[in-house]
């Protein structure tokens, strides 16, 4: 297909550079600088996409991101589908591939276009009162069908192969929007030195001048030369940041406003080791909103046939795209503006009939339509169009001196149809800022009232429309928004511009015979509701303009009723009885036009979604084999498999050999913590429940942290280094809230105290060297410390050199035998682990995994707090009241212990579970009830906390809490499972060396 | 016996333009109050000042203030024995905590004219020289991670990092440094 409908000369496109295209398969031909839009006018293509719900033909609407009809998919491969674009947006390259959406079989035959037929029965809230009952039907039947059958595009189903950026940054003056207004307000800020941000969602500066047939001419005398000149200095400025195709679509607290920049969607090849689009968050001592306004459609039925368009759009069509949308055109307004579109598209060769409701259209603009010889109908309402893919006919009506459509009727044949109900300011993002929007009389539309963020308007979008003023009004605003920011202003700042109130023309829908239209009168075009719903929904009860937006879904579509929320707001307004601003807007919400997720997750994709923590050992195991956990943010071992082992051989494999040899362990990952000064012994006694006054230097005791509700908290092995220093440790999850707990005290409870805490966990790394073996194999690597049991007892500590590194010694033990844990400065972690390793190896050595670790220290009854503890467990429950001090005035969660039903008898208590069958190992997590018989529903008396197999028992284990436990001793309960109810016998905790012979060897 | 001195290795760093991991080095963590601050710094031939966000940095040893009652005290790697011993000395007697954090962190080096908006990529801090001016240093994020950020000159930065952040931090500044134009 030719392109027809392109002028012979003039716009902003390059003619010099084809770009070929397809459009549903079809091959068409544009040129470089064009939308997808334009190019598809200019191949006469007006159908571009089916309505939401009635799958009605539709076209293009508008030249903008606000467009709702010609929305599209574009396709670069499988992967990279993006849906939803909007078609006036997608710059035109070369080979691109797109599709119209919501249709089935194809765009010109579509069989959900039934639903037009239908819709007597599908009016607004259909849903809500058809698909009651059965109330299963609507998860199963209802709900499927009908998202199938509405909906817009379809998401792509493979992993999005483009990168995307997040940055930073800071300015004086961000200006959104870059037509004459923004332009003239970065100038006037940057001339007084102010680090500015220029944006702009279009790929060009100067806004609304781009749709004029000369860009700046309207400014005023040597305008052109402005706006060039603007341009050029704002570009040369390092001072200035200017970012086109990027949309400011949030306004986040504290003048923190988001930017989205697309970098690549515009490019036929696109460099995939770059971005697709950068997320900025702009942190702005002052802003400047220049966001213009959006021209208003006006309601009358049939406004959606494809060939409808706004006025604006198709001047902007014609003048920078070289697009001439139709020969026959009728220009429906309630506006002057809309003027400028018939006499640019006349002066193309089309002709024009313009149409216009006011009574007495007397304008300039109005006499010259007329001297020009146009056809101009005043006093004049629409009451149909004609057309099935493409509009054909306008059916008018004269209006009487009431404004009633009672006079005599027309039809006009035609091939596009312009209409204008006058300019909405966007007020968007000022609203977003939580500023307060004031109804003008004189402009029938909101504008931006008083921000508690430092942010002002400029042009259009408070209302200043004409070129000049809107010039200067941006200037005065640069100007004072530089100053604001603690700048030296030194030229005189104007004042900002009134606002301009002629020409302007209430919104809502044109008058009807009978007062109701005919056929449907759109509102919203992209979610498909009308007049017709808005009034139903009136009638129905609703009052608040909020609950009839989710009534009738109006301009709850993905561009957010840009283009209609204010005729959905009139048309309610009327019914209701009330003024527009009496019943008031619904919010603003972010994002302005849609933004991918792509974006918002930036560089947190894949290995850097999360930082992934490895202890220095870690590329060891891995090269051993090593199966990992995820801990917090931290790789552990699981297990080390030899030859393909499952994780059940490995693990009796592992158990064994340090039950009977020595095991290797990679502890590094528990958090440390270095308490030290002169009341560290005092710090200490308040914050944990047990006693350290007689912890004597060189000695470890195992320590519980309590939250101050009683339950415990953390636990772990604290070493006395010294008189006012203590190592303690804490679980591996746990580092940085103990930490952060223990701050929180020292300086809101007991800031008296001499005593400084510091995070140590990735100083040292820690090595548990576990098995009756232990001893000999450090041997031969200690020479500084006597590693005997009389000098080195259990829970000993000592300081020394292991291989010549410097090293913190624990004896200490998490799995029932004799075990040392081995501190080293991290650099060095992996020579100590190696040189253990390598002595080692004559006795057997065996590196072993966390799942090992839960094993034995589960066969020893020792707790892991967070598995067998889950935030409602005491000390007592967990049966280690030895570890309280006695003696101690108070600890964190003392009083709360005291508590009646903390001592209660019936509190869950920790104890062992034997199964009857050996080798069932139960499930973690499973509930414990009492009756061998018992169906659900019935009481639990408590669950499964730990369980595994024992190879060094031979049998299964489980620890579990149960109400009242330690009193159950010897008791069969049973464990319901989907196999019916497993016997259980309550024993105690500790399965394995009950009096600790081994641990003290 | 063998002597593993020499065996030190630290984490993963990856290689991208603007960034070079520099040495491992001697690292205190001193908490205590101004006169703790006073002696230890004159101690270390530092100038002493209360100014928040502010490094002092002379002959190879540099205090950064991180808190009122905190500073992170660095020098070369072969310094250790020699700065512990001249701190001990000056403190005695005064309440104070000195921990050594050599191993907890390592050190990054970002530098060029665009080492302040390659950071931006993941740090929302504001690097106009005005803003954070030679000399500043500041515990902020990187991404997901906290870091230590110091400028030691118009164009360079000097980040300290936890040991097992630092593939991450590496990391994401290599993704982010493809953006830059050359």
């Amino acid at each position: 297909m030719s392109q027809g409908l392109r002028t012979a000369s003039g716009g902003r496109i390059n003619r010099a550079r084809p770009v070929r295209f397809t459009f549903d398969g079809r091959e068409l031909r544009g040129f470089e600088g064009d939308t997808l839009a334009s190019a598809l006018l200019a191949n006469g293509v007006h159908l571009v996409g089916r309505s939401f719900k009635y799958h009605r033909p539709r076209g293009v609407l508008t030249a903008g991101s606000e467009e709702p009809n010609a929305v599209v998919a574009v396709r670069r491969d499988a992967a990279r589908v993006t849906p939803n674009l909007r078609a006036t947006e997608v710059e035109l390259y070369e080979g691109l591939e797109a599709h119209s959406q919501n249709r089935w079989p194809s765009l010109e035959l579509d069989a959900g276009a039934i639903n037009g037929l239908l819709s007597p029965f599908i009016p607004a809230g259909f849903y809500y009162k058809t698909f009651m009952w059965p109330r299963r039907a609507w998860q199963r039947l209802y709900e499927p069908r009908i998202r199938a059958a509405a909906g817009l595009g379809l998401a792509p189903e493979h992993p999005d192969p483009d990168s995307y950026s997040n940055r930073f940054a800071h300015c004086d003056v961000l200006v959104v929007g870059a037509g004459p207004a923004g332009l003239a307000a970065a100038q006037s800020a940057a001339a007084s030195g102010a680090r500015v941000m220029l944006c702009d969602e279009q790929p060009e500066l100067g806004g609304s001048l781009l749709g004029e047939a000369d860009p700046g001419a309207s400014l005023g005398e040597s305008g052109r030369e402005w706006l060039a000149g603007t341009i050029r200095g704002l570009l040369a400025n390092p001072r200035v940041t200017v970012l086109t195709r990027t949309t400011a679509f949030g306004y986040f607290p504290h003048n923190l406003i988001g930017l989205e920049q697309r970098l690549s969607d515009h490019l036929a090849q696109p460099d995939l080791k770059q971005p697709r689009e950068r997320q900025w968050q702009v942190r702005a001592r002052q802003v400047v909103l220049a966001t213009g306004a959006i021209e208003r459609p006006l309601v009358f039925p049939g406004n959606d046939r494809p060939g409808v368009m706004l006025a604006g759009a198709v001047r902007t069509y014609l003048n920078r795209y070289g697009v001439l949308a139709g020969e026959r055109a009728v220009l429906i307004t309630t506006h002057d503006e809309a003027y400028r579109s018939a006499l640019d598209l006349r002066r193309a060769g089309a002709t024009v009939t313009i149409v216009d409701a006011r009574d007495g259209a007397s304008s300039e603009l109005a006499e010259a339509a007329r001297r020009e010889g146009l056809t101009v109908h005043t006093a004049t309402t629409v009451i149909g169009t004609r057309g099935r893919l493409r509009v054909k006919s306008v059916q008018i009506q004269k209006l009487d001196a009431h404004g009633q459509a009672r006079g005599a009727t027309e039809r006009i044949d035609c091939d596009l149809v312009l209409m204008s109900g006058g300019y909405t300011p966007s007020v968007h993002l000022f609203s977003q800022s939580r500023g307060k929007l004031a109804w003008s009389e004189g402009l029938q539309a909101f504008l931006p009232a008083e921000s508690p963020e430092r942010v002002r308007c400029a042009g259009a979008c408070r209302g200043v429309f004409s070129a000049a003023a809107v010039r200067s009004d941006g200037e005065s605003a640069g100007a004072q928004a530089a100053r604001d920011s603690g700048l030296t202003v030194n030229t005189v700042i104007g004042e900002p511009q009134p606002v301009q109130s002629s020409g302007a023309a209430a919104p809502g829908d044109l008058p009807q015979p009978g007062g109701e239209p005919a056929a449907k009168a759109f509102v919203d075009w992209q979610n498909d509701v009308t007049s017709r719903d808005l009034l139903l929904a009136a009638r129905e009860g609703f009052r608040s303009i909020e609950h009839v937006k989710r009534y009738t879904t109006t301009g709850m579509a993905t561009d957010q009723g840009k283009t209609s929320n204010l005729n959905a707001l009139a048309i309610v307004a009327r019914q209701l009885g009330k003024s527009i601003p009496e019943v008031g807007l619904t919010t603003f919400r972010m994002p302005y036009t849609p933004v991918t997720f792509g974006s918002f997750a930036g560089y947190s994709r894949g290995e850097l979604f999360d930082p992934i923590r490895t202890t220095p050992i870690h590329d060891w195991a891995a090269r051993q084999g090593a199966v990992f956990e995820d801990v917090g943010l931290w790789k552990r071992a699981r297990y080390f498999p030899r030859n393909g082992e499952s994780l059940h051989a490995a693990v009796a494999r592992e158990c064994q050999a340090v039950r009977s040899g020595c095991g290797l362990f990679d502890a590094s990952t528990l958090g440390k913590i270095e308490v030290v000064g002169k009341d560290a012994v005092t710090f200490m006694e308040r914050l944990y429940v047990n006693g350290w006054t007689n912890l004597a230097v060189g000695r470890c005791r195992y320590g519980i942290l309590l939250r101050d509700d009683g339950f415990i908290y953390d636990d772990g092995v604290v070493a006395r280094i010294a008189e006012d220093r203590f190592h303690v440790t804490t679980t591996t999850g746990g580092a940085a809230r103990v930490l952060a707990m223990m701050e929180d005290y020292l300086q809101t409870e007991w800031p008296d105290l001499s005593v400084w805490l510091s995070s140590t966990s990735e100083q040292w790394s820690v090595i548990a060297l576990q098995g009756p073996r232990a001893r000999q194999v450090l041997e031969a690597l200690v020479q500084d410390v006597d590693l005997s049991a009389a000098a080195l007892p259990h829970m000993g500590a000592a300081t020394g050199r292991i291989c010549g590194i410097p090293m913190r010694l624990f004896r200490v033990s998490f799995t029932g035998e004799l075990g040392f844990e081995i501190n080293v400065p991290a650099d060095y972690g992996l020579a100590v682990w190696e040189a253990i390793h390598a002595a080692g190896e004559p006795h057997g050595i065996t590196p072993y995994g966390t799942e090992t670790m839960h094993v034995l220290r589960a066969e020893k009854g020792f707790v892991i707090v967070g598995q067998d503890t889950d935030g409602t467990v005491t000390p007592d429950d967990a049966g280690l009241t030895w570890a309280i001090g006695k003696q101690k005035p108070d600890f964190v969660g003392k009083r709360a212990l005291e508590r009646p039903a903390m001592h209660s008898p019936e509190r869950k208590q920790l104890v062992g579970l034997l199964t009857a069958q050996p080798h069932v190992v139960l499930t973690e997590g499973a509930q414990i009830v009492l009756d061998a018989r018992a169906t659900p529903p019935t009481l639990p008396i408590g669950h499964v906390t730990s369980s595994y197999y024992s190879a060094t028992l031979g049998r299964s284990i489980a620890l579990a809490l149960v109400r009242a436990g330690r009193s159950r001793m010897g008791q069969t309960l049973y464990v319901p499972m989907p196999g019916g109810n497993l016997a259980v016998q309550v024993t105690s905790p500790v399965f394995y060396d009950p009096k600790g012979s081994r641990l003290n060897a | 016996m063998r002597d593993l001195s020499a065996a030190r290795q630290g984490p993963y760093i990856a290689a991208s333009p603007l960034v070079r991991p520099l040495p491992p080095a001697t690292r205190l963590l001193l908490r205590g109050n101004s006169e703790v601050m006073a002696a230890a710094l004159g101690a270390l031939g530092l100038e002493f000042a209360e100014t928040a966000c502010r490094a002092a940095s002379a002959s190879g040893r540099s205090a950064l203030w991180l808190g009122p009652d905190e500073r992170l005290l660095l020098a070369p790697q072969g310094a250790f024995s020699e700065v512990f011993e001249l701190l001990r000395a000056a403190l005695a007697g005064r309440p104070h905590s000195l921990v050594d954090v050599s191993h907890r962190q390592c050190a990054l080096e970002v530098s060029g004219p665009q080492a302040g908006l390659l950071l931006n990529c993941g740090c929302p801090l504001d690097f106009d020289p005005a803003a954070f001016p030679v000399g500043m240093c500041t515990r902020t994020v990187l991404g997901k991670a906290e870091i230590v950020l110091w400028r030691t000159a118009e164009h360079r930065f000097h980040l300290e990092v936890w040991r097992s952040f630092a593939p991450y931090v590496s990391k994401v500044l290599a993704l982010a440094a493809r953006e830059l134009t050359p």
